[in-house]
């Protein structure tokens, strides 16, 4: 048979090619044209190498930043990740009350992110808000975001579990209706224990949900923006100013493009390379390599 | 080891069940001996599976008791019955090794290290998985899976009974002979209660001894494969067993002489007698193996036309034409068949009558 020569069908390729292109390649471009020159003014640049990546680097504000990134991200998977399978394995199997647990739980994802956080902004008041005033006048107990960055933390860890939880408890609960009955009825027979059965069926059988669960979790919170932004502005002082916080700080606060640029270039590396690990560990894990 | 018996037992899958058709098994009175190789046979949607998951408690019953060795065991969880079951297909403890695997059932009943290895080791010998104990069970063939899944039951020494259900969907065809054979050898070593469920007769007829028939939620007859082909108590189980199945013609009685749409077929005593009294429709059966067909006159020989002949190699299959309904006949190769005009003879020994798909006798 002869192979066909017309190779014409790659012209279909080209709306694709062009929308990536405006949408992703050239954006991504020029941030790495801005990230290796020191534009002044139009026609007044000097190329500058790496100078950007190395200052970013040194700057020990963007450090802090990266640390209290991690540390939010890590707090993040930690409670969400748990709480969300807890809220999954509790939820109803049959009936009505599925759909209305369903919708229940769906609804904070609806909500737009900067409403998120005016929400919270508002709910943790100490003045008027349901929560803060119930604390700080009923409870006793002082509680201001705005002035304690332990508190600025905790309102931003409650608005935050409490807005994607529900999203790894969706998912969960998609990957547990999906174990096919026969596997608890084994379990039945084998005398296995509730927890056997969740360690040995139920978590296994999740594996792939959650692996898609940690890395959406990972990567929305590390780069969450808008919701401590509308929250707590990054404050106090800079007890919440995370990595795209500090990020539009620079470029558009400080308009200081190219080191903003050559920051974005790194940021978009960390996310990237942190993703790929979660995924290669995750996909080894149970596993296990036969001799 | 268990003697299982079933008292009157009945189960609906609807809430409030009415009438006889709500039920997906109607009324059972059955026991299975202990240490018997029972298979469970009939078609698709029969109640076997409902059935075997009485047996083992996964279900309750709607209606009557089960019982183990005389105690009432119906309102009992599978966990307390004992029992094993091996699924359709292979359920594993995908994250342990195979090891691990048949040690579950035994850890979970604290039973101590020393045992549960010694148990694990006998079992993966009787089902040769011994080189693939530190494996993980995920890796492994279907066979070996489905050979696990046998294994967890087998560890528990004092297992009531092993149920099946289908087990061998999965395998491959070439595979399915070997872990037959495989089964066989572990009722004759253990003298395990077995009970088997499939649709396959072949798969029925070559691992039990006796064989339950099951037909829309009743069992219809219990026998060994001899019993079944030789004396079908069922139009069903006729229809059913052997391939193919038995021919029934719909027929008139007269005295020792049945009428079938004018044609008259003589009977024995015997199968005349016990049909005197029958009051539903009767019904003539005869298995294909026992028409004899001739391209000859011969004496009681009946008018026919023979439409199709196949010729499968050991044996041929040849449609027959006898007063516009088709017959099937099975003849040796030896026996010449032709096309055409032919005389059928049959004889009186092996006719059966039915009555409403009952045998009379």
């Amino acid at each position: 048979m002869n192979k066909w020569e017309n190779n014409r069908a790659w012209l279909l390729t080209i709306p694709v090619l062009i929308i990536v292109a405006f949408s992703a390649i050239i954006p991504l471009m020029t941030v790495v044209n801005y990230s290796v020159q020191d534009i002044f003014g139009p026609g007044q640049r000097i190329f500058v190498g790496t100078e950007m990546f190395r200052s970013v680097l040194h700057d020990y504000r963007l450090r802090d930043a990266l640390w209290r990134q991690f540390l939010f991200s890590g707090l993040v998977l930690l409670i969400e990740m748990p709480l969300g399978v807890l809220i999954a394995l509790a939820m109803p199997k049959k009936g009505w009350s599925v759909s209305l647990a369903l919708v229940v739980l769906a609804l904070p994802l609806l909500i737009p992110w900067n409403t998120i956080g005016t929400i919270w902004m508002i709910f943790t008041r100490p003045d008027i808000g349901l929560f803060g005033a119930t604390i700080n006048n009923v409870l006793g107990i002082p509680f201001d975001h705005t002035a304690s960055p332990i508190d600025a933390w905790i309102t931003l860890m409650l608005m935050e579990v409490w807005h994607w939880t529900p999203l790894v408890a969706l998912l969960a609960y998609a990957g547990l209706r999906a174990i096919p009955d026969v596997y608890y009825q084994a379990a039945k027979i084998d005398g296995a224990s509730p927890w056997a059965t969740f360690r040995y069926i139920q978590l296994p059988k999740m594996r792939g949900v959650l692996t898609i669960a940690l890395l959406l979790r990972f990567m929305d919170s590390f780069l969450i923006y808008a919701e401590p932004f509308v929250l707590t502005g990054g404050g106090p002082g800079n007890s919440t100013t995370f990595l795209s916080i500090y990020l539009v700080k620079l470029a558009v606060g400080q308009f200081d493009l190219g080191t903003a640029a050559a920051f974005s270039l790194i940021y978009f590396l960390i996310v990237e390379v942190l993703c790929f690990l979660f995924y290669q560990a995750l996909q080894n894990v149970g596993k296990g390599a036969n001799p | 080891m268990a003697r299982i018996e079933f008292d009157d037992v009945a189960h609906s899958y609807l809430r409030n069940p009415q009438k006889e058709t709500d039920y997906a098994i109607k009324t059972i009175r059955n026991v299975w001996d202990d240490g018997g190789a029972y298979a469970l046979l009939g078609p698709s949607g029969c109640g076997k599976t409902t059935l075997l998951n009485i047996i083992s408690g996964l279900l309750t019953p709607t209606k009557g008791r089960v019982l183990y060795n005389g105690i009432d065991v119906t309102a009992l969880p599978p966990e307390k019955r004992n029992i094993a079951q091996v699924f359709q297909f292979p359920v594993l403890y995908d994250t342990m090794t195979v090891y691990e695997n048949l040690a579950f059932p035994l850890q979970n009943r604290r039973m101590g290290k020393i045992e549960i290895d010694q148990r694990v080791h006998e079992v993966a010998e009787i089902l040769d998985l011994t080189a693939f104990l530190k494996h993980k069970a995920a890796g492994l063939a279907a066979d070996a899976k489905q050979k696990i899944s046998l294994g967890r039951g087998l560890v528990r020494s004092d297992v009531a009974a092993i149920l099946f259900d289908e087990p061998l969907t999965v395998i491959d065809p070439h595979l399915k002979w070997h872990l037959r054979r495989k089964l066989k050898e572990i009722h004759e070593q253990l003298k395990l209660t077995l009970i088997y469920v499939t649709h396959d007769q072949m798969e029925a007829l070559t691992f039990a001894e006796k064989v339950v028939i099951m037909y829309e939620g009743e069992i219809v007859q219990t026998g060994t494969p001899e019993e079944l082909f030789e004396n079908p108590e069922h139009k069903f189980v006729g229809f059913f067993i052997g391939s193919p199945g038995m021919n029934f013609l719909r027929c008139r009685l007269d005295g020792n002489v049945v009428y079938v749409d004018g044609e008259r077929i003589k009977l024995e005593a015997k199968t005349a007698d016990a049909a005197q009294k029958a009051l539903g429709a009767l019904e003539l059966g005869i298995r294909p193996k026992y028409l004899e067909v001739s391209s000859t006159p011969v004496e009681n020989g009946l008018a026919a036309i023979v439409k199709n002949i196949e010729d499968l190699g050991s044996y041929k299959i040849v449609t027959i034409l006898f007063n516009d309904k088709t017959l099937y006949a099975r003849l040796p190769e030896d026996i010449p068949a032709a096309k055409g005009k032919a005389w059928v003879v049959f004889p009186p020994q092996k006719i059966k009558l039915y009555s409403d798909g009952r045998l009379l006798k």
